[in-house]
């Protein structure tokens, strides 16, 4: 199946070229930090993560929302999505690939990466995290090949990776909660210390990833005979209009929590999210931008009449895909370092080769995704004529 | 017969294997470390405390002392680093409402809230550090000191997010050309990529040598001791004078006491 990625139209040999340029300047950025070390990022002694991480963390949540249409479709028989289902798994590939690459560029000892297999810590999330991640991405490939293959040939999949489907439904949400526990079991980091973690990267990655799903979509309407169909569409956005109130919704309970007890340092990183504190705010106008984003997405997907509406529809799915993205992509990262643990505000703001190396991983991802598309499109018309 | 024979000089060959091989077992099965590591000298304690009093620092001390970090941070080639986003300490003077955050009041005595604390890694009992590492690169020593293994050490900086009290410094760069002090030969220096804190002088203790910061001490301000023997030095402190610990409201159990 794999030289169908190798025939194509001008257009997708020059989307290719465009990603691999992006990766060849990542790539080049990720050169000086390997000769330089991370001093060439924004990050110090008081906010040790950034980014990167943050990256990490978001797309985890696109990775895992391949379950959203995974999981209608094969336990509650919603035959709608048989179409996306390899969209979504597919999409969960180039997702957990970029999460890897993110740890591994955010690594101060690349070359040692292999002493979390040779020291195994079952205490360290970390560990736990990695395999999670690698486990996830090795059953997305292993299902979404054996059904587009068995799709080519016309037949039913082998009944092996029956099991494997259903243990995927799971494992998408462990992923994104124990990411989320890498975060919430920290003492002293009071923005990361909420039970509600778990449930709020779930929520949000549950609108994020197919709000990407739908807009990929409509761009394979666009560009292919590829339809995934109206109505996959409608069910679709149904999921990430509830996944979207339920996301602002956490965030609501967040600021109850830290304003109503007023304990200062619960409130002190939302404080400087959306205010600043002590005179620093480098992140309120982006945090604004969530909040306008997410009230614009929210108004468009509740009314009926613009969620159907293509064009209004892709407006909506582009607001919720980067209002969250700036609300865990950026903000939840790096406010829990902030305040530091002697309550002083350090800020961080990441660099131009620290940019580039993320939009080089970025590229990565979405290279690999079109590649996995153009295989199942190809597919997919083939089978169709 | 012949069979049987055979079987014979196999079992007994075994048997002569496993009684050659009976000394290296014993050697192996040693409760105690191996021999090699254990100096005569060597100062043992179930679980290591320090004791900062910082009355005697301030009252008695020149002022402006830094004797203990100048001891600390040329014994253990610590890189001087200027830029305070990539600096790297071990211990370090912080004032008091930053060291003991929460518990500044508003009508606070005006130059306690000025006052230098020295800070530097609690080697607490419950460490977070060691609980998120993927890598055991930082584990706690039977001795009660959460040591640090710089060549195990991945860099994912997992310990810094945990270590509830900014004890932890990344090598963003390589340390080796911002050491100031002369280079001591007998402990290793750092790349750049691991992280690094305080070790209690775990390799002093080894030899027989208190903690280089105690040493270098003139007006005993900092006392050092095992704080599970009731006759130690620090229980004696902790008995008669009323003492401090930084944020002990996170079950951390801080190794660190403060004399205020
Ligand atoms: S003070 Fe920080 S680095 Fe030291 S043992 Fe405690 S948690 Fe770990
Ligand atoms: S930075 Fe090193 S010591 Fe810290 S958690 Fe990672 S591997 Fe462990």
């Amino acid at each position: 199946m794999l030289e169908r990625a190798f025939t194509g139209s001008q257009k997708y040999y020059k989307l290719l070229g465009g990603l691999l340029i992006i990766m060849g300047l990542g790539f080049a950025a990720y050169l000086l930090q390997w000769n330089k070390g991370l001093t060439i990022t924004g990050m110090s002694r008081d906010v040790s993560w950034g980014f990167y991480i943050a990256q990490f963390t978001f797309l985890v949540g696109v990775a895992a929302s391949a379950v959203m249409v995974v999981l209608p479709y094969y336990l509650h028989d919603v035959k709608v999505f048989g179409k996306i289902t390899i969209l979504g798994e597919f999409l969960a590939v180039a997702c957990v690939t970029m999460c890897l690459l993110f740890i591994i560029v955010d690594l101060g000892k690349p070359m040692r990466m292999l002493n979390v297999l040779f020291y195994p810590t079952p205490n360290s999330v970390l560990f736990w995290d990695m395999v999670v991640l690698n486990g996830y991405l090795f059953l997305n490939i292993l299902i979404g090949w054996n059904v587009l293959e068995a799709e080519r040939k016309g037949v039913h999949y082998p009944s092996w990776v029956k099991p494997l489907i259903y243990l995927s439904i799971p494992w998408a949400v462990s992923i994104h909660t124990v990411t989320a526990f890498l975060y919430a079991g920290l003492p002293a980091r009071h923005y990361w210390l909420t039970a509600i973690m778990a449930a709020r990267f779930l929520a949000s990655a549950f609108c994020s990833g197919p709000a990407l799903l739908i807009l990929l979509a409509f761009f394979l309407k666009k560009y292919t005979k590829f339809d995934a169909g109206k109505e996959a569409i409608d069910k679709l956005s149904q999921i990430v209009t509830y996944a979207m109130i339920i996301s602002v919704f956490f965030v609501g309970l967040e600021f109850f929590t830290a304003f109503y007890s007023s304990i200062p340092s619960h409130m002190h990183s939302l404080l400087y999210l959306f205010v600043g504190l002590e005179g620093h705010g480098k992140l309120v106008p982006f945090m604004w931008l969530f909040a306008i984003l997410a009230v614009v997405a929210l108004v468009l997907l509740i009314n009926p009449k613009t969620r159907k509406d293509e064009y209004t529809l892709k407006i909506a799915c582009a607001a919720v895909f980067f209002s969250m993205w700036l609300e865990k992509g950026l903000g939840l990262v790096v406010a829990g370092f902030i305040p530091n643990p002697f309550d002083q505000v350090r800020e961080y703001v990441p660099t131009v080769p620290e940019l580039m190396i993320a939009l080089g991983v970025w590229a990565t991802g979405f290279f690999i995704l079109t590649i996995l598309y153009k295989i199942a499109v190809t597919v997919k018309e083939e089978v169709a004529s | 017969m012949e069979s049987n024979r055979r079987n014979f000089l196999k079992i007994g060959g075994v048997c002569a294997l496993g009684l050659g091989s009976l000394p290296i077992v014993k050697a192996l099965a040693q409760e105690k470390g191996p021999a090699f590591s254990s100096d005569p000298r060597r100062l043992v304690a179930k679980r290591w405390a320090m004791v900062v009093d910082m009355k005697k620092c301030w009252e008695m001390g020149k002022p402006g002392c830094k004797d203990c970090v100048l001891a600390c941070h040329t014994v253990h080639n610590v890189p001087d680093i200027k830029d305070e986003q990539e600096e790297i300490k071990w211990i370090w003077p912080e004032q008091f409402n930053h060291a003991f955050t929460g518990q500044e009041n508003e009508f606070i005595p005006a130059e306690m809230k000025e006052k230098p604390f020295l800070m530097l890694c609690n080697h607490c009992a419950n460490p977070p550090c060691v609980r998120v590492c993927p890598t055991k690169a930082t584990f706690k020593s039977p001795d009660g000191i959460t040591m640090m293994d710089f060549h195990r050490c991945i860099g994912c900086r997992y310990c810094m997010a945990g270590c509830p009290y900014g004890a932890r410094s990344f090598n963003w760069q390589d340390p080796r050309p911002h050491i100031q002090t002369e280079l001591n030969m007998s402990f290793p220096t750092r790349e750049r990529g691991v992280v690094e804190k305080c070790n209690f002088c775990t390799e002093r203790l080894e030899v027989g040598l208190l903690p280089a910061c105690v040493e270098a001490c003139k007006v005993g301000g900092l006392i050092f001791g095992d704080v599970e023997d009731p006759n130690s030095n620090v229980r004696k402190v902790l008995a008669e004078r009323f003492t401090m610990r930084r944020k002990p409201e996170l079950g951390t159990q801080p190794n660190v006491y403060y004399i205020v």
